[in-house]
């Protein structure tokens, strides 16, 4: 076991944590503000890969599915708040939770109806394939692609969440909305446009995702339930949390991968397993009220 | 005088009035339930969709103790409803053990999964709790996948085919599908029991408790995790023999059956019926199964369908279709 295949395989592991800081961020952001957990945000992820697919195959371009498909499925999560997740609010918790995963069950069988249950290959964009030499090792540059595009969507979240005007309305709204509202802020489209966002991350990730991946109905599934753990890890609502919690479990199962393959589905579970144990709000969640 | 006399009269009527009918539902609820299920095979078009009610009903009745009376939101109680029917099979095609030790090994399983996945996830709070039972039962999922020497892996669980059953001298052919569903049914009535035993003992007024105003029942003294870890092994164990008596009937242990998937129909049928209440989950399940049969008739996208109705049934019928009819009864 020498060093550069340890090394290359922390990197494929910091790519996967990457898709999965996508994923989780979305549903982190959407949770903070409007306290709704998103039981479609492993389908709409997958929504995210198939527009993805659909928009290059007809452009021709993988870069046109890469610009729209998230800002296409963004607009499809503003449109699920607005008709179906708006009714709701005054009610239990539990209720949009219900919805949304009706909702994910609807958008699998959609999306078989429209593509077939078979999975597709996305392949790779010809710019971006093959391996690079960074000294260290040989990357392929696909991944590192992968790793800059989330970093620079990252960036451009903090400074949007950080610097402008819209960012310290959606800090204030997530600590206290009806103090938002007395103030004037129409919080209810910043709502609309949060839950945009978190669903427009999502199909991001997703069409990230898709060259790395078979692109098939199920593959959701599995999303939902890793973006539940990294937000566990990590701890519900912060930010932080999940990039650190998503490059963790990310780098635990391909290191888990290398040197006990049959045990990298299992070992993000004991992970979340051992937090909850240590510390149940999660690493950098803050403790809940009793 | 007597005017105002007659109209209190007339107010105290009202109420107790519906509080009769009510109460003597309530009373009856173990022998109606039964008595349906005894008419079930002979109402539906076929067999196996009445085992079928059957089973989800029991596991929907099940989950409603944890869901609808404790009103945790669990989304992983396949895993359960999975141990039973695995372990049962294990047991049965492995070892050769008898059919009824195979039965009471498989609900063991399941309790004491249940207790152990309790454990961790009761430590979470509200929309948490949700998650990581979700994310804990995949852990099942995949830990079966893993272990395919024992379980069959992708391919479930086959070979244990149980052809008649020995009790106490007599001898029943297990496959004739008309005597197997009555004694399948022997077990769920016997379950069924055991719920309404629950729901009408003093832990069964603290979990309804715990539902409603979590904070005042702390307060009141009572120890809310440990009552919540309890109600939430009751439930897994109701769903654990769900999963054995579904073993008993197949013969195989499809893995799909511990995927989040079918906690999450689990949840649907719940809910469709009416959660919370004794007679919804198998009204739930009925629903289900009725629909999926009959939109399977005349396209494969049943799915479609049925998750529709189900964010419907979120939107505007919350209670369900038994919650709902008792709740438009009792306001007449």
């Amino acid at each position: 076991m020498d060093a550069e295949l340890i090394a290359m395989q922390l990197f494929s592991g910091v790519a996967l944590g990457a898709i999965m800081i996508m994923v989780a961020l979305g549903l982190s952001i959407i949770f903070g503000m409007l306290g709704v957990v998103n039981f479609a945000h492993g389908a709409l992820f997958m929504v995210g890969a198939y527009a993805g697919l659909w928009i290059a195959s007809l452009t021709g371009s993988f870069w046109w599915g890469l610009l729209i498909a998230p800002l296409a499925v963004g607009a499809l999560g503003m449109l699920i708040e607005r008709v179906l997740i708006r009714p709701l609010y005054k009610r239990s918790v539990d209720d949009p939770l219900l919805l949304t995963f009706g909702l994910g069950y609807v958008l699998v069988e959609a999306v078989r109806i429209l593509f077939g249950s078979d999975g597709i290959p996305f392949p790779t964009p010809p710019q971006l394939a093959g391996v690079a030499d960074l000294g260290i090792g040989f990357f392929p540059i696909y991944r590192l692609f992968v790793v800059g595009v989330v970093a620079l969507t990252l960036l451009l979240l903090w400074l949007g969440l950080e610097k402008t005007k819209f960012g310290l309305i959606v800090r204030a709204g997530a600590k206290d909305p009806q103090i938002m509202r007395v103030l004037g802020v129409d919080i209810a489209t910043v709502w609309l446009l949060v839950f945009g966002l978190g669903v427009a991350l999502t199909a991001l990730g997703g069409v990230l995702a898709a060259p790395m991946r078979n692109v098939n109905p199920e593959m959701g599934s599995l999303v939902l339930a890793e973006a539940f753990v990294v937000t566990v890890i990590g701890g519900m609502g912060s930010l932080v949390g999940a990039v650190v919690a998503g490059l963790l479990v990310g780098v635990a199962i391909s290191m888990t991968a290398l040197f006990a393959p049959e045990m990298a589905t299992i070992v993000m579970f004991a992970l979340m397993a051992l937090v909850l144990l240590v510390r149940p709000q999660g690493l950098f969640g803050k403790p809940t009220r009793a | 005088m007597t005017a105002s006399t007659s109209s209190i009269a007339s107010v105290m009527a009202g109420p107790a009035g519906h509080r009769g009918w009510r109460a003597r539902l309530a009373a009856w609820r173990v022998p109606l339930s039964i008595l349906a299920l005894c008419l079930l095979p002979w109402l539906l078009p076929s067999n196996a969709l009445a085992v079928n009610v059957l089973v989800y009903g029991l596991l929907a009745v099940g989950y409603n103790l944890l869901f609808g009376y404790t009103g945790l939101l669990s989304f992983g109680h396949a895993a359960f409803f999975g141990a039973g029917a695995y372990v049962t099979g294990i047991a049965i095609g492995r070892f050769g053990v008898p059919w009824f030790a195979a039965l009471l090994l498989g609900v063991a399983a399941g309790a004491a999964l249940a207790f152990v996945i309790g454990l961790l996830s009761i430590r979470t709070r509200g929309i948490y709790f949700s998650m990581v039972t979700l994310a804990l039962s995949q852990l099942v999922y995949y830990t079966a996948l893993q272990a395919s020497s024992w379980t069959g892996g992708e391919n479930g669980l086959r070979g244990f085919t149980v052809a008649k059953l020995d009790i106490l001298g007599w001898s029943i052919d297990f496959l004739d599908p008309i005597k197997k569903y009555y004694v399948l049914m022997v077990f769920a009535a016997a379950a069924l029991w055991l719920v309404s035993r629950i729901l009408n003992s003093p832990f069964g007024a603290v979990i309804e408790a715990i539902r409603e105003n979590e904070t005042r029942a702390r307060a009141c003294g009572y120890d809310v995790e440990r009552t919540k870890l309890i109600a939430f092994t009751l439930s897994g164990l109701i769903c654990a023999l769900a999963g054995t008596l579904f073993a008993l009937h197949l013969a195989i242990v499809p893995l799909d059956i511990l995927h989040y998937q079918t906690s999450g129909m689990i949840v649907m049928m719940t809910l469709l019926g009416g959660a919370g209440s004794f007679f919804g989950p198998f009204v739930g399940a009925l629903a289900f199964l009725l629909m999926e049969d009959v939109v399977s008739l005349w396209t494969s996208h049943w799915q479609i369908v049925v998750g529709t109705v189900f964010i419907l049934f979120v939107l505007f019928l919350p209670k369900g279709i038994w919650g709902t009819l008792i709740a438009w009864r009792a306001d007449r």
